[in-house]
Parts: structure tokens; sequence; C-alpha cells
């Protein structure tokens, strides 16, 4: 029997409502009294010299109010890289300075170089164009292909950075001789040259961010599109505009998903406080959705040769990788992370695989800046493994159900260390593996590919094991690889008197449901109704502090800080309850939502307690602290290692090379379920993006640097009609060893393991309708590459 | 600037509009109805979709001064008059067919246009009609059986995983 | 985008004149032109809006054929054109989604002759006739390159007429991420011989195939045309597909339209 309340069930979202009736509120729906508005002016060119921004037509336009250019910014910081990686040779990776606006040069389509300040957007939008017109840009050449931006020395996106090259890094660089040497001995090799296809993550909500500033006080607040308030806060108040922490709060209300690209700091952000301050006036930008195109952080844009050494038999020996991993034209905040310690040390996957070498070189391009989205470098990880293993399979004629089976950890290696670094503590891959054979139908799949054939498409079967390492993270150890923050989180658990309880959490939700989520566990800990719990989150003025939603991190690693806060609050309602009932602090239990004597029926509900807490008329004040709330920080022990195994069936159009999803089955382990509903919908949305990136997303530069994919008009995002239902599964269950909760992440699962099913499905088709020639497809395989694929 | 007026849920209504001025920013900017959103410039995303005399429409792809005297109605507007949600919301809350919540309006509101054109869609006649709605979030999964539920029909076995 | 002027006239004669004005532009259902004023490439000073004209509305049975009114929205057109013209209804039900199609109008459709778009395939291949306030154009003059057509200044299309053929079908392979015709074909078959239309895939803009048009003329199956290639020359290339897959396209489509055809 499903719980209806509490930790396990399947509570329906309370956010809800608001968001069904129009009464959320964005960014963009707050109204602030004489309010400005900002446009930002954007190159056109992918890489140039600014020679000349006059200002002066511009800034007498109807209405316009400032016009700021990088010059306005000179003295101020650069937003910086979040993450340190140190290359082969011991040398730290190249950081160039990324300015709020491009100043002296110009390094990619939508780089913005000024922003105009209006009385209303029309006008911004007119002075905006006006100024263009008057900015006088030397064209450069633009450096738009990795290989060549590599090879050309002569032509740099920054200056001081003669090769384009941000760092060359390899892991491990001490095991690479034995590596290399395991994969001469392999008696088989396949290798594999594949792109990770560069992505737009096109949250629907757009980037928009409201600046206000009160000389009175000299208070700062930014309100803004932003996954982690308080990561936005430090960057801007220590590193860009150097306001102290405590003049800036930073709101981020309801967002309108994010999928990495809201993780980020942006130049907009600082702008708006810039000009708020300037103005004495709020101001406000909002991107449409080209700018979006232009300048959000997108997403992998790998370039990757992978090589794997087995036994003929099919046991994998070694994997060795080398990849160019574009980081665009700036550094974004975890732009250098992403493609090394989320990428590298994902790259023995759930198997057993004695040597493995990752080499990893990040290009500097005239492109937009590219980070963390959805998966974030174990979807690149996952991809070239599990295409490699499907190309052995197919030149090894081995069955890829039983090639994964004889490679898989075996749940009695746990806890396992990895060649690439990693300690996995636990999990049952062989039993998601069945669990995918049997909910997939494996067994009729021969009879559902002839019906196929009858109506003249090939039909093939794709699988694909993936794990992932989530729920970053113990910052001693990030600390030690390079971070320069931690990842830990915090909450506050605030009872109020009247025993209803109000939860901040340094996690941000934007869309995975937190507010129910974590109210669910509240109630459920201190046995009190869900609906006495609220949470909390996005006001840095609110929180303690934390690190935000990203990494499938918030319930692993915030709820464990929430969990963490809230025995403090039963090891105090104890210290109280023994006050109260006259009895030991030892002698106190705590279930049900009521504090018992042991051995008696003398007890007090939490209400009471709660109550007492705030009206202390008689408290030894000496020994107890009047009010119940507490707050803390869960560091973690380790990652998180979610795992699964997915199947994909396809429909192949011979003709048109078209490719149908039609069926998809995903067997995961997110250790334990906190909302089955919730964490069944955040698959659903990874496998719809998966197949986003497998089948139609592409983002297309051209040798100028042109965006030619810059709207939904050649930006193809999966729609209701591309995608099937989806059969999904999370009863193989080994819970999370390290943290309270015993969970382990589910946001990020369905983009990690979905792409590399889907292309093996479609590889599958195509052999089975005797086009054996085929090896691979680079993603997206849209129509037109299947059908070249198949005429080529 | 010229007075438009339009009845909006019900309500005579009047605000100020350019010729520039499209529904979309009439509602969110002259009447607060924020609701209504705006995820695109290409009429592709359908966050924006309201009903103009009973018929869905991209309000970022019309003109208010196009719509004197139109019938509009809004996700505001979608309620049952006590406030309690309508079928069709009820059923996006219980098959959790919204996460972030900013294409949901859309979705809501091209959602009961089908129904009011097609009482019984078949599962494919949901995903076809929904196209012109892009949805990050979901997958589309339990949007899809959302609008199966509301419509009073089975919501298929596979989709009930 | 820029500011206008904004007019709506109740007549055709009202309108032609209000678009007589310097800088003055039809918008009728404004699903391409709207985007594109966004874009700030084009301006007009004043926006004659041709949605409040009566005469210029409605799908009926007449003289010649189907007669459709220039701004009769195109879930209209897929609402009462299908017990006449099934094929044509179909079309006008697959344009963009149904939140375009209650505002894109045929007559915005043809005058602006997007080559991706669907109804030039249906006027083409049905040998319709444009009407406009001035004179009757032949489907067959009207298209007349890509974003071109035979409308001369001030002259407005206010109706089409469309000839019903005993089989036609249309198939469109969608761009996609705009959903739009990466290709299009149109088949009609009319007692006096079959007209083959294509969208999509020319660099010219819609265009008839007229070896499909003689080899279908003569037998009407998918398989009279098995033998015959399309020339890849001008057709266009992009990142959703080279001349050579639309010329594939071409074929293909047309074959199953021809299938499809009742």
């Amino acid at each position: 029997m499903p719980k209806d309340t509490g930790i396990g069930a399947s509570s329906k979202r309370r956010e809800d409502v608001r968001f069904l009736t129009g009464k959320g509120l964005y960014t963009d729906d707050v109204s602030l009294h004489a309010q400005a508005h900002a446009v930002m002016v954007r190159s056109t060119v992918a890489h140039g010299r600014i020679v000349r921004i006059d200002t002066s037509a511009a800034a007498a336009m109807p209405g316009v109010l400032a016009v700021f250019t990088g010059e306005d910014f000179a003295a101020v910081g650069g937003n910086p890289a979040g993450w340190l990686i140190n290359s082969r040779d011991g040398t730290p990776m190249r950081e160039p300075k990324r300015p709020v606006l491009a100043h002296g040069k110009v390094r990619h389509v939508g780089d913005a170089y000024a922003a105009v300040i209006a009385e209303t957007y029309q006008q911004a939008k007119d002075a905006a164009e006006q100024l263009a017109a008057d900015t006088e840009i030397e064209e450069l050449p633009a450096i738009v292909d990795m290989k060549a931006a590599v090879a050309d020395a002569g032509n740099r996106v920054h200056d001081e950075i003669p090769d384009n090259l941000c760092f060359d890094w390899g892991w491990i660089e001490d095991n690479r001789a034995a590596v290399d040497a395991a994969m001469k001995a392999a008696p088989h090799v396949v290798t594999l040259e594949l792109v990770n296809n560069r992505l737009v993550p096109n949250a629907m909500e757009p980037r928009a961010s409201i600046g206000e500033y009160n000389p009175g006080t000299g208070d700062y607040k930014l309100t803004t599109t932003s996954q982690n308030p308080h990561l936005t806060r430090l960057l801007v108040a220590a590193f860009v505009m150097g306001i102290p922490e405590n003049k800036l709060t930073v709101v981020a209300p309801d967002v309108g998903g994010g999928f990495g690209s809201k993780i980020y700091h942006y130049g907009e952000e600082a702008l708006v406080l810039a000009a708020a301050k300037k103005l004495g006036r709020p101001v406000r930008w909002t991107a449409e959705r080209t700018e979006s195109f232009l300048s959000d952080a997108h997403g992998r844009d790998h370039v990757t040769k992978i090589e794997l050494g087995c036994t003929k038999e099919g046991e994998i020996l070694a994997i060795r990788t080398e990849t160019l991993a574009n980081v665009g034209a700036y550094l974004s905040n975890f732009s250098t992370a992403t493609p090394t310690f989320l990428h590298g040390t994902l790259m023995a996957g759930p198997y057993k695989v004695p040597h493995v070498y990752v080499n990893v070189k990040a290009v500097f391009t005239n492109t937009a800046p590219v980070d963390a989205y959805r998966g974030a470098g174990r979807p690149e990880a996952t991809y070239s493994l599990e295409r490699v293993i499907d190309k052995m399979c197919r030149e090894l004629n081995l069955d890829p159900f039983e090639v994964r089976r004889k490679n898989l950890l075996t749940p009695d290696q746990f806890p396992y260390t990895t060649p690439v670094g990693l300690v996995y503590d636990t999990g049952n891959y062989q039993a998601t593996l069945d669990k995918a054979i049997e909910l997939g139908n494996v067994a009729g799949f021969e009879k559902r590919a002839a019906e196929s054939k009858a109506r003249g498409k090939l039909r093939g079967m794709g699988l694909s094991t993936w794990i992932e390492a989530c729920g970053i993270a113990p910052s001693h150890l990030v600390g030690v690889l390079g971070s320069r923050v931690g990842l830990y989180d915090a909450a506050t658990v605030r009872v109020n008197a009247t025993g209803n309880i109000s939860v901040m959490t340094g996690a941000h939700s934007h869309g995975q449901g937190h507010e129910t989520v974590f109210a669910q566990i509240v109630a459920e800990r201190l046995g009190i109704p869900e609906s006495s719990v609220e949470i909390v989150h996005g006001d840095t003025s609110k929180i303690p502090f934390g690190m935000g939603s990203y990494g499938s991190r918030s319930l692993a690693v915030c709820g464990s800080a929430m969990n963490k806060a809230v025995d403090k609050i039963i090891a105090k309602g104890k210290k109280i309850a023994a006050h109260m009932l006259e009895a030991a602090e030892e002698d106190i239990s705590f279930a049900d939502g009521k504090f018992s004597v042991a051995g008696t029926d003398k007890a007090k509900t939490f209400g009471e307690i709660a109550f007492s807490a705030y009206v202390p008329h008689n408290y030894p004040l000496e020994t107890l602290e009047p009010g119940l709330e507490e707050t803390a920080f869960y560091d973690p022990g380790n990652f998180t290692y979610p795992a699964g195994a997915y199947i994909c069936e396809v429909e192949v159009d011979p003709d048109t090379g078209k490719v149908d999803v039609v069926a998809f089955t995903a067997a995961d382990d997110f250790g334990n379920v906190m909302n089955p509903m919730i964490v069944e919908g955040q698959v659903h949305g990874g496998v719809g993006q998966g197949i986003g990136q497998a089948l139609c997303e592409n983002t297309s530069y051209d040798e100028n640097g042109q965006l030619l994919t810059g709207s939904f008009m050649d930006y193809a995002m999966p729609r209701a009609d591309d995608v099937p239902f989806y059969t999904v599964d999370h009863s193989c269950s080994t819970p999370c060893t390290h943290n309270p909760l015993g969970v382990k992440g589910c946001g990020e699962a369905g983009a990690i393991g979905t792409p590399p099913a889907v292309v093996n499905a479609v590889i599958d088709a195509l052999h089975r309708g005797g086009m054996t020639h085929v090896t691979h497809i680079d993603m997206p395989v849209s129509p037109h590459r299947v059908w070249q694929a198949i005429n080529g | 600037m010229t007075k438009v007026t339009m009845t909006v849920n019900g309500k005579a209504v009047s605000a100020e509009a350019e010729g520039r001025t499209l529904l979309v920013n009439y509602l969110r900017e002259g009447l607060g109805l924020t609701g209504t959103h705006v995820g695109c410039d290409t009429s592709q995303c359908g966050a924006c979709v309201v009903h103009v005399n009973g018929k869905a429409v991209k309000s970022c792809t019309v003109f208010a001064a196009d719509l004197e005297g139109a019938e509009v109605r809004t996700i505001e507007g979608m309620a049952n008059a006590d406030g309690s949600l309508s079928v069709i919301q009820q059923a996006f809350q219980d098959h959790h067919g919204l996460q972030c919540g900013f294409c949901t309006p859309g979705m809501v509101m091209s959602s009961a246009a089908l129904l009011a054109e097609n009482p019984k869609p078949s599962e494919a006649e949901v995903r076809h009609y929904l196209e012109g709605n892009i949805c990050r979030c979901t997958g589309y999964h339990n949007i899809i059986k959302a609008v199966l539920a509301a419509s009073g029909q089975d919501v298929p076995a596979v989709a009930a995983e | 985008m820029h500011n206008f002027d904004f007019t709506k006239p109740s007549t055709i004669a009202e309108a032609v004149k209000a678009l007589s004005a310097e800088g003055a532009q039809a918008l009728s259902g404004g699903q391409t032109l709207i985007p594109t004023m966004k874009q700030r490439l084009a301006a007009p000073v004043t926006l004659v809006s041709l949605t409040g004209i009566a005469e210029m509305q409605g799908v009926c049975m007449g003289e010649g054929g189907l007669h459709i009114g220039a701004a009769t929205p195109h879930a209209v057109v897929a609402r009462d054109a299908a017990a006449h013209y099934p094929a044509l209804a179909a079309l006008a039900g697959g344009i963009g989604d149904p939140a375009v199609r209650n505002r894109g109008t045929i007559g915005g459709s043809i005058a602006n002759n997007d080559p991706a778009a669907c109804y030039p395939s249906a006027v083409l291949g049905s040998g319709a006739t444009v009407v406009t306030n001035r004179r009757k154009i032949a489907a067959d003059d009207y298209f007349q390159g890509m974003f071109t057509t035979a409308l001369e200044e001030g002259e407005i299309v206010t109706s089409v007429v469309f000839p019903i053929p005993e089989k036609a079908a249309y198939v469109k392979f969608n761009q996609p991420a705009s959903r739009f015709a990466l290709t299009g074909v149109f088949v009609a078959k009319f007692k006096d011989g079959v007209r083959v239309a294509v969208t999509g895939a020319s660099n010219d803009g819609v265009f008839r195939w007229a070896e499909a048009e003689a080899a279908l003329s003569a037998d009407f199956s998918a398989k009279a045309i098995a033998g015959l290639t399309v020339d890849a020359d001008g057709m266009i290339s992009d990142l959703h597909g080279t001349a050579a897959y639309r010329a594939n396209l071409v074929k293909v489509l047309t074959g199953r339209a021809v299938t499809a055809a009742r």
C-alpha cells in the first residue's frame, strides 16, 4: 500500500496551484515603481576589435537615461572561473578576464559591449539600434573550429593566449604509461571518433534580472533568474562589483527552468545593479529568446576519440580518450570543471575496467561560453563509453546485453575504487539491467521488428548502462581537485510558536518540487502534517547560505542539511520536554510527533514543546535557551552514484531517414525515493532532453562564427509528438550509504543515459536493415544525417 | 497611444496600446495579468497562448489593436468560479503535468482549446495538437497523461508507470 | 519592433485606399509578419489589418470551384473545406500549430510566398486562381520565385478559387525545428491530367515537377514515378538538409502523396 503522506508518498505538488492559475512570480513578472529598462547591445561579429563606440546619438534619444560601455566596467573585476585546472605539465589553466561588458575586443556573436537604459523597453531598443550603428568594430577572423584553433598560434581569441588552449589535462596522468601498455597488449582495440553536439539549454523562461539600489542605505537588491542566488551574491559582491556581501540581497523568485544555464553569474546581473545605482531607479532586463541563444552558457560540445581495448569475448581491458572541449569565448563559472572532473572521472562507467586514461584539451573559440548543462560532463563520458561498447559488440559479433553483464561491477565489489579516482559506495547494476530487459520486453523485440518491417520501417533496439557521480560534493575532495568553492549546503528549520514550520533551504527549486518534497521529509520526521511545513528558498536575506541546485544535489546535500537541522530540533525538543516533564533528557524519546518519558505515559506533543519554547516562563535559562530554530550545514562524505539501464526502441524510415522513438524504458537506482511521482517526472524530463540531444538538437555556427541556430525556427526542440510515453522504474534501490536519507539524486539521469541508447538503437536498426556499413552517426541523428549515412 | 477595449476573463477592460503593442504586452503590462508568458520571439513556444473569441491564439503574435472588442480568456480566468482548479488544471496537478511552471499557462490554454474541439482525443491527437507548445521539463509524458485524464479517458497503462 | 499606425478597415475598398499611403503594409494573420517586425526586418509606417473585412472571409462552393476568402484562417479552411476538398482541408489543418492556424490566413501565406510554406503548393498544384482587388491571376503566373509573386504595389489578394480535382493529397516532411515544410508535395489528379507542386525544396520557391506530372497523368500510381530522378541543382541546401536530400524527398513524398490521394 503506497503511503499517502510523508517520505515515499507521491504527494501532489503544492507549488502547482500558483503555476496553474497564473499566480507564479517569475522575475519578469516583477514590476517596480519608476523602473527603467535595459537593452544590451551585442556584437554581430564573432571576433573583432572595438575601434570606436559613439554613444552621443543614442544617449540623446527620447527616453534614454544612461548608456554603458565596457569602459565603464574596466576598473571592476571579472566574472571568475570557479575551478582551477592544472595542465599535464603542472601549469595552471589560462584564465582571461571576463568583463561585465566587452572591452577592447568582442569575442562571440552576442557578446554584449554596451547597454542602453531608457524609460521604456522600446526606447531602449531604439537607442541600442542607434548605438550599434554608431559603433565601429574591426572584424577579425573568427576562430570556430577547435582543431584549427589549437593549430593556429596567430589567430587568438584572447591576445595573451597564443594557442587558444585553456588547459591540457590528463587524468590520471601517472597512469598514462600503464594504460598505453594495456591498450597495446589488448587482443582487440575498438576506435571511435565522435562529437557530443553542442546544445542550448533553453529553459523556457529566458534569463531576466532586475537591479535595485537604495541610496539612503546603500543596499542593493538583485532579482534574477538563478539556480543559486548565494553564489551569484558571492560572485557579484566579492569578485565583480566590490559590494559588501551584507549590502546585497539576491532573490531568485519562481524560476522557469535552469538545466545548468542559470547556475552562473552573467554580466547583465552586474549591469542592472550598476545602472540602478547610477540612476537611483530600478533597472530591469529580460532576454529575448534570440539573446538567450546567443548569450546563455551552452552545453556539451566535445570532439572525442575513444579507444577501447578488450578481449575477443568482450571483456574490457583498457579505455583511453582524447577530447577537445569547447569552452567558448570566456570561462563561465564551472566551464573548466565540466569537461574534466565531471567527465574524466566517469570514464570507467559502471564497469570493472583496470586501465583508464582521459585527456582533455579545453579550447577557446569565438562562440558563446560553454558550461554545465543537465548532466554536465557525465553525458559526454557515458555517450563515448556506451557508443564504443556498442561498436565493440558489432565488431566482435557479441550480444550487447551479455557484454554489459560480463563487465558490470557486481554488488559484492562495493565499495569500489575506480581507476579514475572515484569510490562507488553501492549499487546493483545487474538488477537495473534485468529490470530494463523485463520492462522493455526485450524478448518480444523480434516480433515487433517484423511488424515494423511489414510497414516498411526498420526497427532497432539500443541499450545503455550508465552511472553518474552527483550530489556534489565533498568539499575536501573538490578542494584538492581545484574547486574554488565548497560544495556543502545549508538549511534552517524554524519552528514557529504555534508549531508550524518554516524551512529555509540553500537549494533552489526551479521545477524540482522542493516545496513539496522537502516538506514531506520534515513532516514525516516530526510527525506533523505536510501542510504545517513551508519551504522558503531563493532569497539570500532569508536563508543562511547555500550552494544552490544543480548536479542532482538538492536532496542529497541540502536535504541532508535539512535532515541534520531536524535532528537538532528533536534534540532541543528533548531538552525542553525533559524540563517540562521533569525527567532526565536521556529518558525522553521522540516518535509520532510526541516527546515521551520512557516507561511512563507522560508525554508532550510537538506543538506543546514548540509553544513552550517561545513562552519560556519557567525555563532554566542557564541550561535551556528559549526558541526552537536550528541551522545545519552538511558537507557530504562522498559523491552519490545513481545508475541505471536504458533501452530505446526506434523505427527508421529508410526513405527519408526519419527516426521515431517508439518505446523507451528506464530502470534506475536512485537509492531511497522521497516522492515517486516527482522522481518519475524528473526522469521523463531528462529522457526527453536526451532524445532531443540524440535526434534533433544542434547548435551550429558557420565558419564566420554566426549562429545558424539562433531561434526555435532552426534549433529543433523536442515537441510532444517527437516522443513516446516512457516506461520508468526505480524499484531496484540500493540506498546511498553515506547520507542520512539514503538518496542519490535523479535530476540528470535521463539526460545522461538516454543519448547513447537512442543512437545505439538507430545503428541497430540500420544493421538489421542490412546497412552494416554504417558504424556511427553523430548526433543529432537527424533525418538528413541518417539518409546520408544510408546512402553514403 | 489609443485605448483598446476588450473583455478579458469576463470583465470589460480598457488599456492604452501603441500600434506595436502585442496582446501579451497588453495583458502583462497593461492589465497586470502576468500568468501569460513570453518564451520566444518566433511564435514557436506557445507559453503565451490565450483564447481569443474562444480560439487558442499566440498572444505574442497578435496586436492588441487588432482585437478591439474581442473576448479574451487567460490562465487567470481558468479556475472555477469558487476559485478551485478546473478539471484541466486539476488534472495537470494530479498527473504532475508541470515542473517549472513557465510553459504551463500556455499548455493549459491549448489543452482547453483541444478538449473544446475534440472532447475525447487520442494520445496521438493530443501530441499533435500540442506541437506548438514547448515544454523543457516534463518530456511531455505527464502533460499528455493529464490531458487524457482531463478528457475523462483512461490513461494508457504504459503511461501510468 | 518599430512603432506604426494601426488601421483596420472593414471593406476591401477602404483597405486598398489605406494601403496606397506611403509606407503602408497589409497585415493579415501576422504569423510571419509579426515575428519579422520583431526582428526589425520590416518596419511599416502604417499597418492595415485585413482581418476585419467580411468579404474576405469564408469558404464556399461557387463558379470555378471552392472559393476561399483571403483572410480566412487556416483553421476555418481545415474545417469548412473538408467536405469539398479534403486534401486542401488537410493541408490547412497541418500548417504550423493550432494557435497559428487560428490566426494565419491563406491570403497572407500566398502573398508572402515563403519557399517553405504549405499553401503555395496547394494553389499551384490545384491550378487555382488568385483573385485580387484588380484581377484574376492563374497560379502558374502568380508564383515568381521565393518571396516573390505577381502582386503589384497596392494589390491585395482577396480570394483564391480552387478547382476540385478527382483526387489529391498533400504530404509534408517537417523541418524539425520550425515545422515548416522541409519539403512538401501536393498532388492533384484532374480529368485532364495530374499536377504536382513542390514546396520547401527549391531556391525558386514552389514549383511544378513536370516529369512526374507526365508520368502520373499516364498512370496515377507511385510506381509510375519510380524511374524518375529529381535534379538536385537549384534545390535548397541548409543545415536541415542538402539539395540532394531535398531532391530525394521530392520523389519520396510525391509517391506517398499519390498513394494517399483520395
